[in-house]
């Protein structure tokens, strides 16, 4: 089932003051798909989901629309609206046992539409074998793990089989293994019981790896949404670049063709005046000798050589603040890395995001070698 | 898909996700309205027939005013009292373990529990000339049954609780590394409490001691058995009102009563605000 | 574990103190009160305890009781649900309201009662133009015993509901859970127990109400007596062992209720420690 997001907008009143938490979104999912809200704490990302769901209403006469399918849901009550909503803290009921829990919406719905409690029974075990939680039907969630709370949540929320499914921070509050799992299971069942979601979470590389769109927010606007690899490799303004990853600065004077901080210098094809450079930590190469374009003399500080590539720290005078690279294990034991070791960084490609146009992503190759 | 009938057919936004609001404000406000406010407007009618003359002379004559002093001064003595036994009381019960901890806990609720014309009558059997502890106290030239020190004890018991019942959860609350930063660095015991504990339990002691004194100040029922009720020496402002009621007159009744109504409202939001002050300043302001 | 006052002589000190004092403070006089009722035995507390008069008192006390709390129950739960779930201009000041009882003093609320509805009230006359009598009969005491005990149920369910959230609600309707289940399956199983002592709370203060209903009662023998008030007229009559006799049953619901309170605070600090 799609959903179609028409300006929605929202302000909360606190105390006298108006603040706005939403400015009016316009969002477009397809049936089956399944969205990443990404953003930071206060860019008002569950705000959108909780209206999506019915638990807060948009601004009244902005023209806001809600639409699921062919179906207008703007004035259905969140009772009515049929979605499966995993709360943040999951929000189980904790005096019923998981069964209960699972069982609770199909045992409130009106008499006359009601499974009989043969069949209640059968769904609710089908939902726990699917979620893989048999075994604990008559445990309490005081006794169960963050883990399993979330599958016996999400369990829950697709007991009324929802045609959409929203999650809020789905698992935030787990440690790193168990997420992993957790986010395997969740596309995986996503992708065979086939129904629409919304997930909102904090974690870039959950939303990359989950999502098949990703939406960024920052201060209730929806800044970019495309899919993981688009809005990697083609952010649309600063904010995204900035939030997708760690960002290298450089900022310096260009006259003729060529970047100017201090001593170092970068040859770039841009007219003169103020520019501010952007690098990934993997766009940074780094060499014994400067090349023709680029001589930016740096210090090593710090080596993290833990996981596939080694992380590198890199100071400098002419440096606000510490670059970060990140080298393949082959690359530094040929270059024989230590700390306080004296090398030149050589950029592979660079970002610009000119204040003037903020929409447009300028990226230049710099290095050829 | 299935189509549920929609409730809210046209235009209406469903504005609160929870039900109920319309039938608990209902409830609330006419039960706060038919309850606590319309009865207030009697007092305000009453007092409207006395011009302002009138009500200055009921409210400053001499055996009112005596009552005033005997029941504010009686009320302070069991506040400060009671702000020191009941520190002592919710220290050793949330920081010892000894047997019948659990029954002393227990026991510091008797007061809130005990009907006051109970506490009333047994306190002052007790402290009577023959009674237990009468018998003890006034060869020693201490006479507490028909003196104001018989209607502060009075005032002590009935609102010890509040003075436990409030420190009790703070202390309970403030963490081992408290003490253990403050030996740590050298302090002994008595300037650790003074310096390091007491700033902390400062603000919940002065709320309880707050609540004791102002229920001190309306108490009846425990007050008026031990106290002998002799007019300009042992007579409560609350018997005042009590006395002027059963001669039937009313408005002298309204006047005395408006200013004990006034000062424990205004007691009861000071205490309020300062209590929301110190909890502001204790989970970083905002709201 | 080194704390503060964990000396062995500080720390017995202390206990010592607060135990004898306590003892002599509290504990004495509830010993009082069943030395002095059976003070000349069982069979006189039993006289006493079954005259016509005191058992009018019990009746009336108990019917006055049982009429309160269901009327405290409902303002209670609904005050907390509307202060606890829902944002609205005004609710602070509606907190602030249930307080009023705790800080007016029972006689002050006798009179306000008595001023509307006794005969030259506004309002007490226009009903005495029916020939309803309010004051001075069990409806006067009623209304003035719901005064001072309307805070008690909210007073215990705001701060735990406040805690507890409105997720698990919020969880509930997305589920399709109409208004009323929620709150039965839902909300009640939560509150169960803060409720239970809300009203034990009422209970008690019902029954032992003294300074409010001896404005408005009349204290006629065998018909508008409560149980206080008859055990003052009988501490006034000389009658102390009949008054201590009435006073021990008083101080008998005293005790059931601190037990209840025992019992529920073991209850919860258990489930705690399970959770």
């Amino acid at each position: 089932m799609s959903i179609r997001l028409h300006n929605i907008g929202k302000h909360f009143d606190v105390g006298r003051q108006r603040t706005r938490a939403l400015e009016p979104v316009n969002l477009d999912i397809h049936d089956g798909e399944l969205i990443g809200l990404l953003g930071p704490s206060g860019s008002g990302k569950t705000t959108l989901l909780r209206i999506v769901a019915g638990l807060e209403s948009a601004d009244p006469d902005s023209g806001a629309r809600i639409r699921f399918g062919d179906r207008d849901v703007t004035d259905v009550h969140v009772r009515d609206r049929r979605v499966g909503f995993v709360f943040q803290h999951y929000a189980l009921f904790r005096h019923m046992t998981v069964f209960d829990n699972v069982a609770f919406g199909l045992t409130v719905m009106p008499r006359k539409h009601r499974p009989t409690s043969g069949e209640i029974r059968a769904r609710v075990h089908r939902l726990l074998e699917m979620v893989q939680l048999e075994q604990l039907a008559n445990r309490y969630p005081a006794q169960l793990s963050g883990g399993q709370q979330q599958r016996v949540s999400l369990a829950r929320a697709l007991a009324l089989r929802p045609d959409v499914l929203l999650l809020d921070e789905p698992f935030g509050a787990l440690d790193a293994k168990v997420r992993q799992d957790l986010r395997r299971w969740l596309r995986h069942l996503h992708d065979e019981l086939g129904f629409t979601s919304i997930f909102v979470t904090h974690d870039q590389e959950e939303a990359l790896e989950l999502s098949d769109r990703v939406a960024v927010m920052s201060n209730g606007r929806i800044e970019q949404i495309d899919t993981p690899d688009a809005v990697y490799r083609a952010p649309a303004n600063r904010f995204v670049f900035e939030f997708l990853g760690d960002v290298n600065h450089l900022e310096g004077e260009v006259r003729d063709g060529v970047l100017t901080c201090g001593e170092a210098r970068l040859s770039v094809e841009l007219p003169d005046g103020t520019e501010e450079l952007l690098l990934r930590p993997h766009e940074v190469r780094l060499a014994q000798t400067p090349t023709a374009e680029a001589r930016l003399p740096v210090t090593v500080t710090a080596i993290s050589p833990v996981g596939a590539e080694v992380r590198v720290e890199l100071e400098a005078d002419w440096l606000g603040e510490p670059w970060l690279a990140t080298v393949r294990h082959a690359d530094y034991e040929q270059l024989d890395l230590r700390r306080g070791q004296r090398l030149f960084a050589v950029p592979r490609r660079w970002h610009r995001f000119p204040a003037g146009q903020p929409e447009r992503a300028v990226m230049a190759t710099a290095d050829a070698a | 898909m299935s189509t549920r009938a929609l409730p809210f057919a046209i235009g209406s936004a469903p504005k609160r996700v929870l039900p109920g609001f319309g039938l608990s404000l209902g409830v609330s406000l006419l039960f706060i309205s038919l309850v606590l406010l319309l009865p207030m407007t009697g007092l305000f009618g009453q007092l409207a027939g006395l011009s302002l003359a009138e009500y200055w002379a009921i409210i400053s004559d001499g055996r009112v005013v005596a009552s005033y002093t005997v029941t504010i001064g009686a009320a302070a003595v069991a506040a400060l009292v009671n702000g020191a036994f009941g520190l002592l009381l919710a220290w050793v019960l949330v920081r010892y373990e000894f047997p019948g901890k659990r029954l002393l806990d227990a026991l510091m609720d008797l007061p809130f529990a005990l009907p006051t014309a109970v506490a009333g009558i047994t306190l002052a059997t007790l402290y009577s000339s023959n009674g237990w502890m009468g018998r003890l106290l006034e060869p020693l030239g201490l006479q507490v049954a028909y003196t104001w020190v018989g209607i502060a004890l009075a005032m002590a018991f009935t609102s010890i609780p509040f003075v436990v019942r409030t420190v009790q959860p703070v202390l309970e609350d403030l963490p081992v590394e408290v003490d253990e930063a403050a030996l740590t660095l050298g302090a002994n015991d008595g300037t650790a409490f003074r310096r390091v504990i007491l700033p902390h339990l400062w603000p919940a002691l002065v709320t309880g001691t707050g609540l004791a004194f102002v229920r001190s100040l309306g108490e009846f029922g425990a007050i008026i058995f031990i106290a002998g009720n002799m007019p300009y020496e042992t007579e409560i402002t609350a018997l005042m009102i009590f006395v002027r009621l059963q001669e039937y007159d009313y408005a002298g009744a309204s006047a005395i009563a408006s200013v004990v109504l006034f000062v424990s409202l205004a007691l009861l939001l000071a205490i309020n605000i300062w209590q929301g002050r110190f909890i502001k300043r204790l989970h970083g302001g905002g709201g | 574990m080194q704390r503060i006052g964990d000396a062995p002589a500080v720390r017995r000190g202390l206990i010592l103190a607060a135990v004898a004092l306590s003892a002599l403070f509290l504990l004495l006089p509830l010993v009082a009160i069943f030395a002095q009722a059976f003070a000349q035995g069982m069979a006189v507390f039993w006289t006493n305890v079954s005259n016509e008069y005191t058992v009018a008192a019990i009746g009336l006390t108990l019917f006055i009781t049982v009429l309160t709390i269901p009327v405290c129950l409902v303002f209670g739960v609904a005050l907390a649900w509307l202060v606890t779930r829902f944002q609205f201009p005004g609710r602070r000041v509606l907190q602030t309201l249930i307080d009023i009882p705790f800080a007016v003093s029972p006689v002050v609320a006798g009179l306000i009662y008595l001023l509307l509805y006794g005969r030259n009230g506004w309002l007490g006359g226009l009903l005495d133009g029916y020939d309803i009598q309010l004051m001075f009969a069990w409806p006067g005491i009623l209304m003035v015993t719901i005064f001072v005990t309307c805070p008690f149920v909210a007073r215990e369910l705001i701060p735990l509901m406040q805690a507890q959230g409105s997720r698990e609600e919020e969880a509930a309707v997305t589920l399709g859970a109409p208004g009323w289940t929620i709150f039965r399956r839902v909300t009640l199983p939560n509150i169960r127990w803060a409720l239970l002592y809300g009203v034990i709370l009422t209970n008690a203060r019902a029954v032992g109400e003294f300074g409010a209903v001896s404005v408005v009662s009349g204290a006629i023998r065998g018909q508008t007596n409560t149980l206080p008030l008859h055990l003052e007229q009988l501490y006034q009559d000389y009658n102390t062992v009949g008054a201590f006799a009435s006073a021990a049953l008083l101080a008998l619901i005293a005790l059931l209720t601190l037990a209840a309170k025992a019992g529920l605070e073991w209850r919860a600090a258990r489930q705690e420690a399970h959770a």
